[in-house]
């Protein structure tokens, strides 16, 4: 006799009512919605939903519902049409500076919501919207940090001035410092103090060449790491900053680290990749210089002029001598704000942190009187046309915005003059948000439309329908009584799938879709192969219920054989493979899991339950 | 319904010279067109730009292609995708590896100022040259290592004729597979590896049964020699071999015809891939365990298997 003990009875049960509660929220498609939050200068309050209500009403605009959220308000509508006609009506009436974006509201019933339910997260390829991998420059990054470390030697060297151990020359020489002494005592004396200083940081050795004497100094394997890992960490900070900052915390981008070297960023719904680009590739800052009076602007040119170079003013065109020593740069900014001044004129009101005020302090004490000017420093990308191919260029533009006397004594805060309004509310999100680290390069994009997005979603959902369709009356032609419990098997395995996919909120892509396809052909294997020997051993003459049990047994460590190796493809898929060919393993490791419990264990509960403990003189299949 | 009333009785083993002469003539023709024509790889591999516009009317792509030849774009590759004549792709491979977003933005803005009709992007995609080198390579380390990782758990199942046997038939139909898409020039992108990855597991799926059977009768079966046993067990699979790559296929049509453009190469490679793999396992796979001199002593199990009733 065929029975189950009570466990694995409410063990079935279990995992199905568990399976059909998260995988219920995909029952419940997202509203299209406007989110609509305040910025800088105005703030989301009653006034604003009562006009964003009468704005809609009097457009005729149909609606869902109008309600404050904790990002503002959020309006729901019907279908995607009209929330465009909202968008633009909106738009029009509101102050530019409120954020106005798309996206779509959940409508998870709060039941199932209490269950931590929600439905899976669909990627870019079926939601629409953009992708960025972005490369990093880990060469400029481990130059800076090179960089900082002979700055740091130097210190040393300064702090000990009565010991007299500078270097002779300090050098940066591939991918290492190194310093040359006159004599061995003394290099020895150096290495001595800069092993003890630098421990953790640097590896010394030394080597001499020609009568000179040398130290190498190279930053340890785990610095260089330590650095890399930062220089990520603070770049995806930053760009996260940069864009939250820009839209208000609307967008809800997914900025993630990818390898050594990499981030992906993905926006979903959004269409204007320019935008995007343009924030987080921005590389403007600011530099403070003292005009230099002491050369003429043809002295420069005939480079006689020592410690000055030439700038030219924006506004003006014309030619101007600043020192090259800097005062400060954007990084001493802690705050910026684009405003206007008195004049009415676009501004940008800037707050130094404490080591950049008290230089600018005592800059405005020594220089009383003088001119100062401020340098906008703007990298911009570009094609040329060379030969009649078009080639992208990168160029930086380093202009003098303002030069103006210093009047009188200040350090933490002040303003800055001499840009555009866009140009002044671009800057302030960008020393607000902080430089980047390292220079970095999009390097791969991809942006998909919505109404590609919805397309994709329709085939992908009706291709996986129709087979399913097909696979389903198939099995019951094929294998009658049987091949209904296959069905069921069937459907129960694709509730699974969608309740594991949307549990752990693993993003669902085209690729995944045909990975779930792929999982409902080949979950039926398993039943195939039960079934073809539960028919083998009725035909050489077990009765009913023995056929049954053996058939099982039998098919079991093949099912398992063939689908651990299975298994190790998509694992190894998953691990080594990326974008498209991850959403495809996530979705057939998931479904191979789903399927041999479903076929296996679901399907024989069945069986257990209803005809296992009868005589059976004949079987359906 | 069954395909068989009884157990059928075709004589697989005694063709199996045949097939292996068959087999071996179709993956050195494989390798014969991969090397002279290589693959016709797709944006993700190649690197470049890819933009696909979406007409509200039939595309006119002469237009199109004579606005991007005017305007620096030689080597702009123009094409219409789908039967409704809407929907055009633009692509432009781009030797150097800097930023590409400007010109697929240059792109853009000359269309909209050369050409007439109004178009949405439903598209837009580009890759750096280096992405593409790193995926190439990525790809194939990770097929390399599922073949590593597979052998080594028939081999601990099984034995190690039965793993060279599985891994033969592996890169047979894996080669044949490349071997077509070379062959037919058809596009092999990202996805075509990962439904290649998915024929890995599939074919091995089908092997993995047929293996099963042979070990199985080996110890049932104390009369017969070692090609009837071979040939018993691939008669008594058969009805599941075909089932399963009927099921299989019906699904792999199903997104062949509606699953829109994106998923057709995937399809494709996939139905390719079924079809080799089912032959495979039946011809391959076993015939390379006789070449292999596979014995009933390899199998008999020198202690006693478990045989509890874990079974569920």
């Amino acid at each position: 006799m065929n029975r189950y003990p009570a466990w694995k009875y409410l063990l079935v049960v279990i995992v199905v009512v568990v399976g059909m509660i998260y995988a219920a929220p995909n029952l419940f498609l997202d509203d299209p919605s406007l989110q609509i939050a305040g910025g800088r200068t105005v703030q989301v309050n009653d006034a604003t939903l009562k006009t964003i209500e009468t704005t809609l009403k009097s457009n005729k605009i149909e609606y869902k519902s109008v309600v404050f959220d904790d990002k503002g308000i959020l309006i729901r509508f019907t279908d995607e049409e009209v929330r465009g006609k909202a968008r633009d009506a909106i738009k029009k009436v509101l102050d530019p500076n409120y954020v106005v974006a798309l996206n779509f509201a959940r409508t998870t019933p709060s039941i199932l919501k209490s269950f931590g339910a929600e439905p899976m997260y669909m990627g870019l390829d079926l939601r629409g919207g953009l992708h960025f991998l972005i490369e990093i420059e880990m060469e400029t990054a481990f130059k800076q940090q090179l960089e900082r470390y002979k700055n740091d030697i130097f210190d040393v060297f300064k702090e000990n001035k009565e010991r007299k151990l500078r270097a002779r020359s300090m050098l940066i020489k591939n991918n290492a410092i190194e310093m040359k002494y006159k004599t061995a005592d003394k290099r020895n004396e150096v290495l001595a103090v800069l092993r003890n200083k630098f421990l953790s940081d640097m590896q010394f050795s030394t080597f001499d060449r020609g009568d000179a004497f040398y130290i190498k100094a190279d930053i340890t394997r785990q610095k260089i790491e330590e650095h890399r890992a930062n220089t990520i960490t603070q770049i995806i900070n930053v760009l996260k900053k940069r864009i939250d900052d820009k839209y208000q915390g609307l967008m809800e981008p997914v900025i993630v680290r990818q390898g050594d070297s990499r981030i992906v960023a993905e926006f979903p719904g959004v269409q204007d990749s320019k935008e995007i680009i343009d924030v987080m590739t921005a590389a403007a800052s600011l530099e403070f210089r003292m005009e230099h009076t002491g050369y003429s602007i043809a002295d420069a040119k005939a480079g006689k002029a020592l410690g000055a170079s030439i700038y030219k003013e924006r506004d003006t065109g014309r030619e101007i001598l600043l020192k090259n020593k800097l005062i400060i740069t954007g990084q001493d900014i802690t705050h910026a704000t684009a405003t206007s001044d008195q004049n009415g004129q676009p501004a940008v009101s800037v707050t130094l942190n404490a080591t950049g005020a008290n230089i600018m302090k005592d800059n405005t004490r020594e220089n009383l009187g003088k001119r100062m000017g401020v340098v906008f420093i703007e990298t911009v990308k570009e094609i040329k046309r060379i030969n009649g191919d078009n080639v992208p260029v990168k160029r930086e533009i380093k202009e003098v915005i303002s030069l103006a006397t210093i009047q009188g004594l200040f350090s933490k805060r002040f303003e800055i003059t001499g840009l555009s309004r866009v140009e002044s509310t671009q800057l302030a999100l960008l020393l607000r948000a902080g430089a980047l680290a390292a220079p970095i390069e999009i390097i791969e994009e991809r942006t998909v439309g919505p109404s590609m997005g919805k397309e994709n979603i329709s085939k992908g959902i009706n291709s996986v329908l129709i087979g399913f369709i097909i696979v389903v009356v198939f099995m019951l032609i094929w294998y009658k009584g049987f091949g209904l419990l296959a069905n069921v098997a069937l459907v129960v395995n694709l509730v699974l799938i969608v309740a594991v996919l949307s549990i752990f909120q693993a993003t669902l892509t085209l690729p995944g879709i045909a990975g779930i396809v792929l999982t409902v052909g080949m979950a039926v294997d398993a039943n195939v192969l039960i079934y073809e020997r539960i028919r083998e051993e009725l035909s050489v003459g077990n009765t009913p219920q023995a056929s049954i049990n053996s058939g099982y047994e039998k098919a079991f460590s093949t099912i398992l054989d063939a689908n651990v190796t299975t298994l190790i493809a998509a694992v190894v898929l998953f691990i080594f493979g990326t974008g498209p060919i991850k959403g495809f393993a996530t979705t057939l490791s998931i479904g191979i899991a789903t399927s041999m419990f479903t076929s296996i264990v679901g399907t024989r509960a069945i069986i257990n339950l209803l005809v296992g403990s009868r005589k059976l003189s004949k079987l359906s299949i | 319904m069954q395909l068989f009333s009884k157990t059928p009785t075709f004589d697989f083993v005694g063709k199996r010279k045949f097939a292996m002469m068959f087999s071996t003539i179709l993956f050195i023709a494989s390798i014969v067109t991969l090397s002279i024509n290589w693959l016709n790889l797709g944006l993700d591999f190649r690197g470049g730009i890819e933009i696909e516009l979406g007409y509200a009317h039939t595309a006119k792509v002469e237009e199109i292609r004579k606005a991007l030849r005017n305007n620096g774009y030689k080597n702009a590759i123009v094409t219409e995708i789908g039967s409704s004549g809407q929907n055009v792709t633009i692509r432009i491979s781009e030797k150097d590896n800097s930023s590409k977003v400007e010109v697929s933005n240059a792109v853009i803005s000359i269309l909209k100022t050369s050409t007439s009709d109004e178009f949405e992007i439903r598209r837009r995609e580009f890759v750096g040259a280096k992405v593409g080198e790193e995926l190439r390579e990525d790809g194939g380390i990770a097929m390399l290592i599922a073949l590593a990782s597979i052998m080594f758990y028939v081999m601990l199942r099984f034995e190690w004729r039965f793993s060279i046997g599985a891994i033969t038939a592996l890169i047979h139909d894996v080669g044949i597979t490349l071997g077509i898409f070379s062959f037919f020039k058809l596009n092999f992108d990202l996805t075509v590896l990962a439904a290649l990855l998915a024929v890995i597991g599939y074919s091995l799926n089908d092997t993995i049964v047929v293996y099963d059977r042979i070990r199985e009768n080996f110890r049932k079966i104390r009369k017969g020699s070692t090609l009837q046993i071979t040939n018993t067990s691939l008669n008594q699979t058969l009805s599941r071999t075909m089932m399963t790559s009927v099921t299989t296929l019906f699904v792999l049509f199903a997104m062949y015809f509606l699953g829109g453009e994106l998923i057709r190469p995937f399809a494709i490679a996939l139905i390719i891939g079924v079809v080799v793999g089912t032959y495979s396992s039946i011809y391959v796979a076993s015939s390379m365990v006789l070449a292999l001199k596979i014995d009933r002593s390899h199998l008999i199990p020198v202690t006693k298997e478990d045989k509890t009733d874990s079974y569920p």
